[in-house]
């Protein structure tokens, strides 16, 4: 349990044909490095292959080509049995005609394990997942975040040396999914194990996870911690993806070192002069005596922030400012704070970076 | 008032009573089951004992339990005080923690099926009605049989033709039956008899059959070129006349240039009198058991291999990464899984082998056993057939008395399975 059990992706592709001999590429060429003993997602839209990647480090799914390496090891022909991999199903699959007990010891009977030392691991997975009252009840019988536990606890149970959860809390509901996250994320700190985690719920992802791969049409778009993949996005779809409300994108241009939306001289930014896509999360704007105008459409307050919506150019924007700075202002003033104007290019939508030191 | 108004109202009255009479229908109906389920005396019961539960939490009478309250960690809670509570030997706490105990209302089971059907009592009057035509077709033919054969079994010398009667009796007809050659017992000159036969088939063929069925069901579910040709393969025999096959079976059996006994020659084994003049008993009803194996099996094999693609994919899947072998995911997974599958078919086939007939006549003809047997083959069907086709008086009264026997014996089995059922069968 002690060795590096990285998990390395190389080239991995994998392409699916159907009956009309139709290709779809699923996973494109996908480079990535998990490193050992960290919790890491992969996030993206419905069909984005996450699933298939997941399934493919399991060995469920052959790879079209490319290659898997867990640690120096490579495993992209080895059967998913010979991988010592704990997957958690998202419907859990448990085996209904068995009770918790069966179901845990299930993956230990397979190996030559002593009884009394099974019936032993068993016990201290349960007790791992907070589930040691549950044992002799059948799944039928319990609820979906104690079904969760136990399909947890069963992937566990022989010690793998990756953990694979595919979307495990899609099927529970909001209160249970905040509950698991957390319990998930600890029982991933008490045992250390590397983990992969699939989701398509940003919020999760952000949440959970050490690192986040943020996938699009089977292509990795960015790897890196969350906060700095909200903060310094590399492409627009990334910028997108993720942030609650979405972030603002428009098209305007730059002139010497202003940004520009149609008149409105929104901030400035060090970059060449030309047309760009630009985005702004909601919460980067504030209130500022000496920004821009705007007309506002509606203001809502919730709690703490306030919520301005508003038009520019026939486009609604949105503004998520502190509520005590607009408090009694009868014309509300916006600027957006330092750096926080994200460019991207018109055709590639990749990011465009600041010149440095200009 | 034009045309289309009084239509209008004709159909409006007439929905209207039929609402009217439907409500009373079905509202009578449901009247009628909460009376005879005693509800209010359950509800009045429920409520005694919910208030026991707020007592024991100290809450006041108009707290909800079943809002505010875990029922699953109410259960552990008393659970645990009465384990505490059993070392301290004070009965009055015993007592009273048990009566505690005895209000939780039922643990709730979930049961998960994929046709999740719901229907009250008040849904009757609809279902009568849809259910009419099947009702009148089985109430003719077999409702009125059934009730007929009741009344024809406390007769003697009833004569179907005019209808008369000599006496009645009880149980004269049974003991006729039952002490007849041939029946239960052998008979002096014979070597089996009714009741026998049909046994031998119902405990050989049933079990045997659907072993096989089961191995050829899953070996269908793991190929996946040419499955669908093997499955129409397998489903013929379904499809096929009863009687034709059973005469290809006994041109198949025949001693000279028989399919079987000629492929036994080319092994070196020399021919078998199957079922011709004087064959062994065993012969004759290995061909038979056979015959019915064989036959059975079609519909089988459809049932169990629909019941295994019914199974989730993602459980084979968890136990391929859980290394299992192939021979323990049959054990441990596709036959609990399909279980209740397997159990219909045992009781159906088991049922169905007690009915064997046609096969008989099938293979062996009306006289039921080989030229020059010193034995039958009949089965206890093939035995109330004849004292059917036998137009003597009184024979009526005999075959209802053999029909109910047979009743008897399949009733009784098939509580056993349901017994055993309850126990064995998962889900």
């Amino acid at each position: 349990m002690n060795r590096i059990m990285e998990v390395r992706l190389q080239k991995l592709t994998k392409v699916f044909v159907d009956k009309q001999k139709k290709e779809t590429r699923a996973v494109d060429r996908l480079d990535v490095v998990i490193p050992d003993g960290k919790l890491i997602s992969l996030l993206g839209p419905s069909g984005c292959g996450k699933s298939t990647t997941l399934f493919m480090i399991a060995g469920l799914h052959k790879p079209t080509s490319g290659k898997i390496f867990f640690g120096d090891e490579e495993v992209t022909k080895l059967a998913p049995e010979k991988r010592g991999i704990g997957l958690v199903f998202q419907n859990y699959a448990l085996y209904p005609h068995m009770t918790v007990r069966q179901n845990i010891l299930f993956p230990l009977e397979n190996m030559a394990i002593k009884r009394e030392d099974a019936e032993a691991r068993v016990l201290e997975m349960a007790t791992l997942v907070d589930i040691q009252e549950l044992l002799e009840r059948k799944p039928g019988q319990l609820s979906g975040g104690q079904q969760q536990r136990v399909a947890i606890a069963r992937a566990l149970v022989k010690k793998p040396r990756v953990l694979l959860l595919d979307e495990p809390l899609s099927n529970l509901d909001a209160r249970l999914r905040l509950q698991m996250r957390e319990e998930i994320k600890r029982i991933q700190r008490e045992t250390k194990i590397t983990t992969i985690f699939v989701t398509h719920d940003q919020e999760e992802a952000m949440s959970i996870s050490d690192e986040m791969v943020v996938m699009d049409t089977g292509v990795m778009q960015q790897m890196d911690k969350p906060q700095d993949l909200y903060n310094y996005p590399v492409n627009l779809f990334v910028a997108k993806f993720l942030g609650n409300p979405p972030i603002n994108t428009f098209e305007g241009f730059v002139k010497s070192n202003k940004v520009y939306f149609g008149d409105i001289v929104v901030g400035s930014k060090k970059i060449p002069d030309g047309k760009y896509t630009f985005g702004i999360r909601p919460e980067d704007f504030r209130v500022d005596p000496n920004g821009f105008n705007i007309s506002t459409r509606e203001v809502s307050h919730i709690g703490r922030d306030t919520m301005i919506t508003f038009h520019a150019e026939d486009q609604e924007l949105r503004a998520l400012v502190d509520s005590d700075d607009v408090k009694g202002l009868k014309e509300i003033k916006l600027g957006v704070k330092a750096g926080k104007i994200h460019a991207f290019d018109l055709e590639t939508g990749d990011v465009v970076k600041e010149k440095e030191g200009v | 008032m034009n045309k289309g108004n009084i239509l209008k109202r004709f159909f409006w009255s007439w929905k209207t009573n039929y609402n009217v009479l439907k409500r009373k229908v079905t509202g009578g109906i449901g009247k009628f089951f909460d009376k005879i389920t005693f509800k209010a005396k359950r509800t009045e019961k429920r409520l005694a004992q919910d208030q026991v539960i707020r007592e024991y939490l100290g809450k006041e009478p108009d707290y909800d339990i079943y809002i505010f309250e875990d029922f699953d960690e109410l259960r552990i809670r008393v659970d645990k005080e009465y384990e505490v509570l059993k070392e301290s030997n004070d009965p009055t706490k015993i007592a009273y923690i048990r009566k505690v105990h005895k209000a939780l209302p039922p643990i709730k089971k979930v049961i998960e099926r994929r046709f999740k059907t719901k229907t009250t009592f008040r849904q009757w009057g609809k279902a009568l009605l849809y259910l009419g035509p099947v009702l009148i077709l089985l109430g003719i033919f077999t409702f009125y049989p059934i009730f007929n054969s009741f009344r024809l079994v406390v007769y003697t010398g009833y004569n179907a033709s005019d209808g008369t009667i000599a006496g009645y009796t009880l149980i004269g007809n049974f003991v006729t039956v039952l002490t007849e050659s041939n029946f239960l017992l052998p008979s002096s000159h014979t070597q089996s008899s009714v009741v026998i036969n049909t046994l031998v088939i119902v405990f050989v063929s049933v079990p045997i059959s659907v072993v096989i069925s089961l191995i050829i069901a899953v070996a269908l579910n793991s190929i996946k070129p040419l499955r669908n040709f093997f499955q129409t393969v397998f489903f013929l025999p379904y499809v096929t006349n009863t009687i034709a096959i059973g005469l290809v079976f006994a041109y198949m059996f025949k001693t000279d240039g028989g399919l079987v006994n000629n492929m036994l020659n080319a092994l070196g084994i020399g021919s078998v009198n199957w079922i011709g003049p004087r064959a062994g008993y065993w012969n004759a009803m290995s061909v038979l058991l056979i015959y019915s194996v064989w036959d059975s099996m079609a519909f089988k094999i459809m049932v169990f291999l629909s019941a295994i693609q019914g199974i989730d994919k993602q459980y084979y899947q968890a136990a391929q990464i859980d290394a299992t072998p192939k021979s323990r995911m049959f054990t441990k997974i596709t036959v609990p899984m399909i279980s209740p599958m397997v159990f219909y078919i045992v009781v159906t086939s088991i049922i169905g082998a007690f009915k064997t007939y046609s096969s008989v006549i099938a293979i062996f003809g009306d006289s039921g056993q080989p030229a020059g047997a010193t034995y039958t083959l009949k089965t206890i069907v093939f035995y109330i057939y004849d004292y059917m086709n036998n137009s003597t008086p009184g024979n009526l009264s005999l075959a209802a008395a053999s029909s109910i026997i047979l009743f008897a014996i399949i009733l009784m089995l098939t509580l056993v399975q349901m017994w055993v059922g309850k126990k064995r069968v998962h889900y």
